[in-house]
C-alpha cells in the first residue's frame, strides 16, 4: 500500500481519473441538455461510435486533429438531427428508437472502419497544453494542469453548459419544455424547436466525446466506446440533470476506475479478486445513483412527446 | 392511431434504405480496400470439384492485429495451398447468441468445417453439433470436444512464446520492472500472461487485469499504470491492447505482442511478436475430415511444431546477447529442457 503513496503514482492516479472522466462528462453534458427537456436519447453510444470513427478516420487521412474534432462535430450535428426527427417530430417510443440509432452506430461504424481502414493504424493525438504558471504548482499542477487541449474543452464546458441552463432564455424554454410542454406552448415557446436544438446539441456532444476518445487514444476500433455511451446517460440521472452533478459522476466513476487500475498493478487488489474489481466503478456509481438520484425529481415531461392539443 | 402507423412505416423504410446502402457499400469499396472481407465469395468453382468450404465465427474484426486476425489469416494460408476452397467469415460476433446463430447457419448451408474461434462459444457448440452429424467442427482455444465425433478442439501454447519474450523483456529492462495488460484471467490470456512472468523471473513483473476484452481506454489507462510504477518494458494480449501500445509508443516503453505481429502499431518500440499460425493443425484438421474423421481430437500449436513463431521487429536493433538468450530460450523449450511452469 505504500508504494501507493509516491507522488508519482498518485499524480498517475489522478490524471488518469480526469482522462477516463473526460468521454463521459462530454456526452453526459449534451445528453443533459436532451433530458432536461423532456427528450431521452438512448442513442448515445452510437452517435459516439460514429463520431469517434469520422475523428479517427479525418486524422488518419488529413494528419490533423482539429479536422478530426470537426469531423465529430458534424456527425454528431447529423446524428444528434436525425435522432431529433424520430423522437420529436415522429413522436417514436423513446426507449425504444435510441437502442436503433445505438445499433445503426455499433454497426454502421465497424462496417466503414473494416471498409475504409482496415487494419488498425495509429493517429496523432491531442496536443498537451501545459497551463502557464498553473503547471509548475507541485503535485496538483501535474494531476491537474498538464493535459491534452480536449480536457480543458469539456471541463470548461461544465459552467457554459450551467450559464446557458440557468441564465438565459434558451435555458428557461429547455426547462419549461421539460417540466411542462403544454404550458410552455401556451406561452409562445417553440417546444419542437426547442427539444430540435437540445437533441442536436446532445448530438453534437457525443461527437465530439466519440471523437475525443479515438483520437486521445490515437487509435480506432470496433465497439470503441465499450458502451461508454450508456454509462454517460446514467451519470445524467446521477447528476440529477444538473451539469455540476453530471461532472461529478463522470470524475467518481473516472477515479474509481483509476484507483482499481494503479492498485491492480501494485498487487494492493490480489490477482484472485481482478475480476471482481473491475467491476467496482459500476457498483459504485450504481450505489451513488440510487443514494444522489433520490432526492431529486427528474423532469415531468421526460420521454413524453408532445402533440399540440393532445 | 393512423398517424401511428405511418410513424412506423416511416422508421421502417428509413432502416430499409440503411440497410440498402449497407448492402451497396460493401460492393463498391471492397475493390478499393486491402482490408480482408467480412463475407468472401468462392474464388475458384468448378463443375467438377466441389469446393472445400470452411466457415469462421470470430468474436473481433478480421484484422484486430490479435486473436481473429490469426485464424483468419491462417484459413487464407490454406486456400492458398488448395486452392479450391470457399472461405466465409462472420466476424466481431461478441454476442455469443450472435455467433450460435452464424454456427447453425453455416452447419446448415452444408459447410465442411464450422471453426468457432472463441471459447465462449462452447456452450452453443455442445448444443448444436450434435444437431449436424456431417459437419465438422473446430473449437478453440480450448482442449475439450465433448465427447462429439464431429468437434475438434484446439489450443495454443502461449505460455511458450510469453516465456521467450519475458526472459528477452527481463534482459532488456533497466528498470528491472516490466507491466502486463491483460483482459480477463482464462484461457489463452492467461497462459501467455503466466509464462512471460515465469520467463521475466528476476524482474518485477506487474500484472494488470483489466478485466475486459475490448476497453481499450481502460487498456490505455493500464499501460499508463506500469509506466507510474516504473516499467520500461510492456506487453499485452487480446484485442484491446492496442490502447496500452499507444501508450508505450507515446514513452517510448518496449513492447512484445502476441497472437499477431503488431509491429506496424509502433515500429520504433516493438521488439518481438508471438505469431500463431493455425495452418499447421488445420492442415491435420482438414486430412482427418477428407478421410472422414470429422472430429474428436484436440490440437495445440506450440513451438516445436511451427504453430507459434517468434517474430523480431526489423526496426528494432535487438543486442546480439538478447537474440542469444532468445534462440537458447526457444532451443530449450523445444527439447524439453526449459519448463515454462504452464
Amino acid at each position: 500500500m505504500s508504494d501507493f503513496f509516491t507522488q508519482a503514482i498518485l499524480v498517475a492516479t489522478v490524471a488518469s481519473g480526469i482522462r477516463l472522466a473526460v468521454p463521459l462528462l462530454l456526452a453526459s453534458l449534451g445528453e443533459t441538455f436532451g433530458q432536461r427537456s423532456g427528450v431521452l436519447n438512448l442513442g448515445v453510444d452510437g452517435i459516439m461510435l460514429l463520431g469517434a470513427f469520422g475523428g479517427y478516420y479525418a486524422v488518419l487521412e488529413t494528419g490533423s486533429v482539429w479536422l478530426g474534432l470537426l469531423m465529430g462535430i458534424g456527425v454528431g450535428i447529423i446524428l444528434g438531427l436525425v435522432s431529433a426527427v424520430i423522437s420529436v417530430t415522429l413522436k417514436a417510443e423513446q426507449g425504444i428508437s435510441g437502442i436503433g440509432v445505438y445499433l445503426f452506430g455499433l454497426g454502421m461504424s465497424d462496417l466503414l472502419f473494416q471498409k475504409l481502414v482496415g487494419t488498425p493504424r495509429p493517429v496523432s493525438s491531442f496536443p498537451k497544453l501545459d497551463i502557464p504558471g498553473l503547471s509548475d504548482i507541485p503535485i496538483l499542477g501535474d494531476m491537474l494542469f498538464r493535459h491534452s487541449i480536449i480536457v480543458y474543452v469539456a471541463f470548461g464546458l461544465v459552467p457554459v453548459s450551467m450559464y446557458i441552463i440557468n441564465r438565459t432564455t434558451f435555458g428557461m424554454n429547455i426547462r419549461a419544455v421539460g417540466e411542462n410542454p403544454e404550458a410552455a406552448d401556451s406561452l409562445g415557446v417553440s417546444v419542437v424547436r426547442t427539444r430540435y436544438l437540445t437533441v442536436t446539441i446532445g448530438g453534437t456532444l457525443a461527437g465530439v466525446a466519440g471523437a475525443a476518445l479515438a483520437i486521445d487514444l490515437g487509435i480506432f476500433q470496433q465497439n470503441l466506446t465499450n458502451a461508454q455511451g450508456f454509462i454517460a446517460i446514467a451519470l445524467v440521472y446521477f447528476g440529477a440533470w444538473r451539469p455540476a452533478g453530471v461532472m461529478g459522476g463522470a470524475l467518481l466513476y473516472g477515479f474509481v476506475n483509476s484507483l482499481v487500475l494503479q492498485f491492480k498493478t501494485l498487487g494492493i487488489i490480489p490477482r484472485s479478486w481482478s475480476d471482481i474489481a473491475a467491476m467496482a466503478p459500476a457498483i459504485i456509481t450504481i450505489l451513488a445513483l440510487v443514494l444522489v438520484a433520490r432526492r431529486f425529481r427528474q423532469p415531468a415531461a421526460l420521454t413524453k412527446p408532445f402533440s399540440r392539443g393532445a | 392511431m393512423r398517424r401511428r402507423h405511418i410513424t412506423w412505416l416511416a422508421l421502417f423504410a428509413a432502416l430499409m434504405l440503411v440497410l440498402a446502402a449497407c448492402g451497396d457499400s460493401t460492393d463498391d469499396t471492397t475493390a478499393d480496400t486491402d482490408a480482408p472481407q467480412s463475407t468472401e465469395a468462392p474464388t475458384e468453382t468448378t463443375a467438377a470439384a466441389e469446393p472445400f468450404k470452411i466457415a469462421i465465427i470470430a468474436p473481433s474484426a478480421s484484422n484486430d492485429l490479435a486473436f481473429t486476425q490469426s485464424i483468419v489469416d491462417a484459413v487464407d494460408v490454406i486456400k492458398g495451398e488448395m486452392g479450391n476452397v470457399e472461405v466465409a467469415v462472420t466476424d466481431g460476433t461478441f454476442i455469443v447468441d450472435d455467433a450460435a446463430a452464424a454456427i447453425r447457419g453455416y452447419a446448415d448451408d452444408g459447410f465442411d468445417l464450422v471453426i468457432a474461434h472463441g471459447s465462449q462459444y462452447g456452450g452453443s457448440l455442445q448444443e448444436i453439433a450434435p444437431e449436424f452429424p456431417d459437419v465438422s467442427f473446430a473449437w478453440g482455444t480450448a482442449a475439450d470436444t465433448f465427447g462429439l465425433a464431429n468437434v475438434f478442439s484446439y489450443e495454443a501454447a502461449s505460455d511458450e512464446g510469453g516465456y521467450v519474450m519475458g526472459a528477452m523483456a527481463a534482459a532488456l529492462s533497466e528498470s528491472g520492472v516490466i507491466g502486463i495488460v491483460g483482459p480477463i484471467e482464462v484461457g489463452d490470456a492467461k497462459l501467455y500472461v503466466d509464462g512471460f512472468a515465469a520467463g521475466a523471473a528476476g524482474a518485477t513483473v506487474n500484472i494488470n487485469y483489466t478485466g475486459s476484452f475490448s476497453d481499450v481506454a481502460l487498456a490505455s489507462e493500464a499501460g499508463q499504470a506500469h509506466a507510474a510504477a516504473g516499467a520500461d518494458i510492456m506487453t499485452g494480449t487480446a484485442q484491446m491492447v492496442v490502447g496500452a501500445i499507444g501508450v508505450a509508443d507515446e514513452q517510448g516503453i518496449l513492447w512484445f505482442g502476441t497472437q499477431a505481429n503488431q509491429a506496424s502499431l509502433a515500429p520504433d518500440i516493438v521488439v518481438a511478436s508471438q505469431v500463431y499460425h493455425w495452418e499447421v493443425i488445420l492442415r491435420d484438421i482438414i486430412s482427418n475430415i477428407e478421410s472422414g474423421t470429422l472430429g474428436g481430437e484436440i490440437y495445440s500449436i506450440n513451438l516445436a511444431n511451427g504453430g507459434e513463431v517468434i517474430e523480431f521487429n526489423d526496426g528494432y536493433a535487438l543486442p546480439a546477447d538478447v537474440m542469444q538468450i532468445a534462440e537458447d530460450t526457444i532451443a530449450g523449450i523445444i527439447d524439453g529442457s526449459i519448463s515454462t511452469g504452464g
